[in-house]
């Protein structure tokens, strides 16, 4: 009776986090041309930049994820996806001035300034963002007719989660807040989803041993 | 019955909303289409609209939000400056009289740099555009012209106001006029870009910033430029929505020395439309905003959302 329902709080859980790490990647992204405009303007090709970026890590994370998922998939390196996603956001907070400044001194043209600071900046921590999602999936998925309905499902939040992260960072937070404010709100989000899968994955394998130990 | 009739009322409200609004869009699409349209282009950032009516000649952006004119010229005396913030633009010239150097930021029709250039023939100017499609248009349509003098950048003005602040540049007039008035780029309002113009800035030379004066932004804006450059000029005209802020690193002169200023530049600003006489009497020190509004800084620029 108790393992579906442990089954039931971790899918739930994971299901939040995927909505939550759509949300965050957007935040950081839209974030990122007010990061990179003091060093590289708001020219179309810093936005090209920043999208490019993004793009490129939250393909190859996507892949990355995917592979490592396909043995045995484990909650504990799914949440180390966030805790190390999280970690790999504060350079953009602490370094990503003295980052800018050694390639604003580099490279004279705009384009491929912009270009590599935000690979510098957000390349790791965004590719770990993309692993989350492939991951997501084959945690939720229990048998072969039900992947193509949690696939969906993920899609659905993650994608509904960048949706209204774009549509809130946009419009309020930065109105209400400072960028790194809203940084540490990102890496807290993050934290509090990789915490999250920890806790929940602790206790139904307390659970497990103990339902073990009854039927002994 | 009463349904109905409600109902039917409600209609009739929704066809009078219709038609008025249908009526709005048509006059201003009229606005547009009794202007003649010289040239239309799309650029990586705007559509650029040239119109010419009764005269005047006009560079537009976006011409479908009703008249956003960006600079017009007078066909028939093309030296003349249509617009008051274009005028109050020379006021800075009260401060510093006799500039050598000069940037501005956001060419427009490039009646600006022409005066100047008109003005002081060995002054350098560099001019700073983001869009190449507006470069040309003024070259096409409103007589701009780059020779060994004056140059223009194709570039974002923080990116060249940084690099020049590495590389040592001073300019002794800093034009600030990078406003369209739909879209305000919100890093050339923040401190930190202040603070980088204030370092390519000669002692004596003067910062001159064509800004709003109108909503939150106004008190913002404002108490930026204080924290940047302490007390500066506010100059403002009825009939105008602009403002014109001038400031300076040393302290401001006063009055008399506006005045003084004043004389000799007023036969030389005449042919441009621009009464020289009447701006240090307008302009003015004294704060008339709230000064408890937070500084924009890189960090916290919301200023589009607080233009609205």
């Amino acid at each position: 009776m108790t393992e579906p329902r442990k089954n039931l709080l971790m899918q739930n859980v994971i299901v939040v986090s995927a909505f939550l790490n759509g949300f965050v990647i957007m935040t950081i992204e839209l974030l990122g041309g007010r990061v990179l405009s003091p060093y590289f303007g708001t020219s179309v090709y810093v936005w090209g930049s920043i999208i490019t970026i993004f793009m490129l890590s939250l393909s190859l994370g996507y892949l990355w994820g995917g592979r490592l998922s396909s043995r045995t998939p484990d909650p504990r390196v799914y949440a180390s996806f966030f805790g190390l996603s999280a970690l790999l956001s504060l350079p953009v907070i602490f370094f990503s001035e003295w980052t800018m400044t050694q390639v604003f001194l580099a490279i004279e043209d705009p384009r491929y300034g912009s270009l590599i600071a935000a690979t510098a900046l957000y390349f790791l921590p965004i590719c770990l963002m993309g692993m989350v999602s492939p991951y997501s999936i084959r945690l939720l998925v229990s048998s072969e007719e039900h992947s193509g309905r949690m696939a969906g499902l993920l899609y659905f939040v993650s994608t509904l989660g960048s949706a209204l992260g774009t549509l809130l960072t946009s419009f309020y937070f930065v109105l209400w807040f400072e960028i790194d404010t809203i940084m540490w709100g990102a890496i807290g989000a993050l934290l509090l989803c990789g915490a999250s899968v920890m806790l929940v994955h602790r206790l139904s394998i307390g659970a497990t041993t103990g339902e073990l130990h009854d039927e002994n | 019955m009463k349904t109905e009739k409600t109902l039917y009322r409600s209609s009739g409200l929704w066809r009078q909303c219709a038609v008025f609004s249908l009526s709005i869009m048509a006059s201003l699409l009229c606005g547009v289409l009794n202007a003649e349209v010289l040239h239309e282009e799309k650029s990586l950032y705007r559509n650029i609209f040239v119109t010419e009516e009764g005269g005047r000649r006009c560079l537009m952006f976006n011409a479908v939000r009703g008249e956003r004119n960006q600079t017009c010229m007078n066909v028939r005396n093309p030296k003349e400056f249509v617009f008051h913030y274009a005028r109050m633009t020379m006021a800075g010239l009260l401060v510093n009289p006799n500039p050598e150097h000069i940037l501005i930021a956001g060419l427009g029709g490039g009646t600006l740099p022409t005066a100047l250039h008109e003005l002081y023939p060995n002054a350098t100017i560099d001019i700073l555009e983001i869009d190449q499609a507006v470069v040309n248009v003024a070259k096409n349509f409103f007589y701009f012209e780059e020779n060994e003098q004056v140059k223009t950048h194709v570039v974002d003005a923080r990116v060249f106001v940084k690099r020049a602040g590495l590389e040592g540049k001073k300019y002794d007039f800093i034009v600030l006029d990078a406003f369209t008035g739909e879209y305000i780029p919100e890093h050339l309002m923040t401190q930190e870009f202040l603070q980088e113009v204030k370092a390519i800035l000669t002692p004596d030379g003067v910062v001159v910033a064509n800004t709003f004066s109108s909503s939150r932004l106004y008190d913002h804006e404002s108490e930026t430029y204080r924290a940047v450059f302490g007390d500066f000029f506010n100059l403002k005209m009825s009939g105008s929505g602009n403002r014109v802020i001038i400031a300076q690193q040393k302290p401001l002169p006063n009055q008399g020395e506006l005045k003084a200023n004043a004389q000799p530049l007023y036969e030389p600003l005449r042919p441009f439309g621009v009464e020289i006489l009447e701006f240090p009497a307008r302009m003015g020190t004294r704060p008339d905003w709230d000064q408890t509004r937070r500084v924009l800084t890189d960090q916290f620029s919301p200023a589009n959302l607080l233009g609205r």
